[in-house]
């Protein structure tokens, strides 16, 4: 027996950190060369932010089998809570690397909160209430911050429903201004934080996956039944796929939160969380590595197209390139003519690690 | 239909729940249930069900196409709730349980129309069967901590050893949705034996199979019971399964127990042979 022979699992998972890194050093030597165009470099940090929604997006719906539809909503529970983090210990901290960091840890655990608020009532019921219900908490979360006003004085955190209400000291300071969103962030993402997440997201996603917990996540989206008729209990794992899946949404939020110096509610709407849904889907279902390329691709084209001259043919490239991404991650033949001209490609065993 | 219902006086004396009263039941029977029933709308599928099974015993579940035979199985293992009646297993009540809690108590089973975990392997849907046998937490898989790297280590070896009993070892990898019928049936075997049960419950274990295929199963149904000392339960339509190596039966019929006894008192049972024999007729 050969003993050091790789799984096709973990294969998988290390060529995924392999592109990741190859994908970070190229752009790190092209951004020192001044080699990217401005409208580029300020899509390093969302697109960033956006693999890390579409491959924990996977988690729910490729992974698990639920349909989810509020993913935004995680995203904007992060954004907001980071920003807010960011904010309220900007005196005491003032390492913004470490500032960042406790802002999207921050911004993770709210997600996951809001995860488990969200889970443990719905998961344990059969059907597909988890999509509408997700559905709701988008539309919920985004009214919900469009009314609230955050402020910060020597006292501490205000928290109201209007601009007066906040009864600040003279010198306080309003972060999050109701529907205008929070305003005046300091800006503290960077390329390298976004490049870090990603690592850290793909290596929880890939590693639970491929662990004892994942095995039974998986299990319980092949056969129900027979998952239970094993011992496995249903609602755990479902929570347990659901609320990593939220809490990575929450970290990405943070991070896409501190690039901007102003965000709205509304960036985290519906159309928002089904633009990651596609992304996942045209990925390929339960397929990590086709959710991280949809989701790059299909976030940075529509914006290079623009800065071609091409520019008119810009939506019907789009749309041929959405289809070329669909039929590379979900036909088996391509698949099949692909692992041939690949030879290492991995062999059966399942559609879930890619 | 009034000709084929059973009244009380047709019935088959049944003295002891036992299939085999002499049989030696240890401390405590793995499974007794008395009474056991349920209704769907104005059907009763099973009614009155007593049954006792020792605890290296194999036992066998006949009857008629639709007499309950599977239905039995999902009281057995929660999949429905009893209406009526109560299940001990081991000794353990098992009112209020989940099919899921009832695994981990001892019982585990395979299904009439098969369910696999048809995307992932064969080795993997072994190891699911392992789920609660290699137990690191969360925490543990994803910083891939020692325990995660011992327990995985022991539940492959595990598996492999597992699937010898079928000499599938050379399947490992291979998607378990895409192999024969025949092997797919003793996958479910396998992993359900994963568990570790106590009881095992196996639905039609030989359907779709051909006659060799049977007669290897025959054999490796009677080896497992030996090896891993456990009883079994099998709901068959191929008599010579039956009679072959079950050491007790008991016959349904629309949804009442209408005999139990070894092979050759099943056999030469008047009221068993006019269920099969009426059922002929009228099919
Ligand atoms: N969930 C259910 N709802 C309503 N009726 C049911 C349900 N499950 C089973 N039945 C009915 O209960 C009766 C017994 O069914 P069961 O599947 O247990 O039969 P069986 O003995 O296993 O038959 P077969 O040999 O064909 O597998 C049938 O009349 C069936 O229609
Ligand atoms: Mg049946």
């Amino acid at each position: 027996m050969k003993k050091r022979s790789m799984s096709p699992a973990s294969r998988s998972a290390f060529i995924n950190y392999g592109i990741v890194i190859v994908a970070y050093v190229v752009i790190q030597i092209l951004l020192g060369q001044g080699a990217l165009s401005n409208t580029l470099q300020s899509l390093l940090v969302p697109v960033c932010c956006y693999i890390v929604m579409a491959v924990s997006l996977n988690l729910t719906v490729g992974v698990l089998g639920e349909l989810s539809l509020g993913h935004a909503g995680f995203m904007s529970l992060g954004a907001f809570s980071g920003i807010i983090v960011s904010f309220a210990l900007q005196d005491v901290i003032t390492l913004a690397p470490l500032r960042l960091v406790i802002a999207i840890v921050v911004g993770a655990i709210i997600g996951g909160i809001g995860g488990v608020l969200i889970g443990v009532p719905v998961l344990r019921l059969r059907g597909d209430y988890l999509a509408i219900v997700t559905l709701a908490f988008g539309e919920i979360i985004k009214n919900v911050i469009m009314v609230l006003y955050v402020g910060l004085d020597e006292e501490g955190l205000h928290f109201a429903t209007s601009q007066s209400n906040l009864k600040m000291a003279y010198e306080g300071v309003a972060i999050i201004k109701g529907p205008m969103g929070a305003v005046g962030v300091t800006r503290l993402a960077t390329f390298t934080a976004g490049f870090i997440l990603v690592l850290v997201t793909l290596i929880i996603v890939q590693n639970l996956v491929n662990s004892r917990s994942g095995r039974a996540i998986l299990a319980l989206r092949d056969n129900r039944i027979a998952a239970e008729s094993v011992g496995i209990s249903v609602t755990k794992y479902k929570l347990m796929a659901f609320v990593t899946s939220a809490a990575l949404a929450g970290a990405a939020g943070a991070l896409f939160g501190l690039n901007y110096s102003s965000t709205m509610a509304t960036r985290f709407d519906f159309n928002t969380s089904i633009l990651i849904l596609v992304f996942v889907v045209l990925g390929g279902l339960g397929s990590i590595r086709g959710s991280m390329i949809a989701a790059a691709l299909l976030y940075i084209l529509p914006e290079m197209l623009r800065s071609f001259a091409i520019s008119e043919y810009r939506m019907l490239i789009y749309a041929i390139i959405l289809i070329l991404v669909m039929l590379f991650t979900n036909n088996p033949k391509l698949k099949e003519l692909i692992a041939k001209i690949v030879p290492k490609g991995k062999k059966k065993g399942g559609e879930v690690n890619g | 239909m009034a000709k084929f219902h059973f009244e009380k006086g047709h019935m088959v004396p049944v003295p002891s729940h036992s299939i085999i009263p002499e049989r030696d039941l240890g401390s405590a029977p793995v499974l007794e249930c008395s009474h056991l029933g349920i209704q769907f709308g104005g059907l009763k599928a099973v009614d009155d069900f007593n049954l006792t099974i020792g605890r290296t015993e194999i036992a066998g579940l006949i009857g008629p196409n639709g007499a309950g035979k599977t239905t039995v199985f999902n009281l057995l293992t929660k999949v429905y709730q009893p209406t009526m009646g109560t299940i001990l297993l081991n000794g353990q009540d098992t009112s209020g349980k989940t099919t899921a809690q009832i695994n981990r108590m001892g019982i585990a089973r395979t299904f009439q129309n098969i369910r696999l975990f048809n995307n992932l392997s064969v080795e993997d849907n072994v190891k699911i069967g392992l789920h609660n046998h290699n137990r690191y937490s969360m925490a543990s898989g994803v910083l891939r901590l020692p325990s995660y790297w011992k327990q995985e280590k022991a539940a492959h070896e595990r598996a492999m050893e597992l699937l010898s009993i079928f000499h599938m070892e050379d399947l490992a990898n291979h998607q378990a949705g895409s192999l024969p019928y025949g092997a797919q049936r003793r996958l479910e075997i396998v992993r359900a034996l994963a568990t570790d049960p106590s009881l095992l419950l196996l639905d039609e274990p030989a359907a779709g199979m051909n006659p060799s295929e049977t007669a290897e199963l025959m054999e490796n149904i009677v080896k497992i019971r030996d090896t891993f000392q456990i009883a079994v339960m099998l709901i068959e339509h191929d008599m010579n399964l039956v009679m072959g190596i079950c050491e007790g039966i008991c016959v349904l019929n629309f949804g009442r127990v209408i005999a139990k006894g070894t092979s050759k008192e099943i056999q030469e049972n008047p009221a068993v042979i006019e269920a099969y024999l009426g059922r002929r007729k009228e099919g």
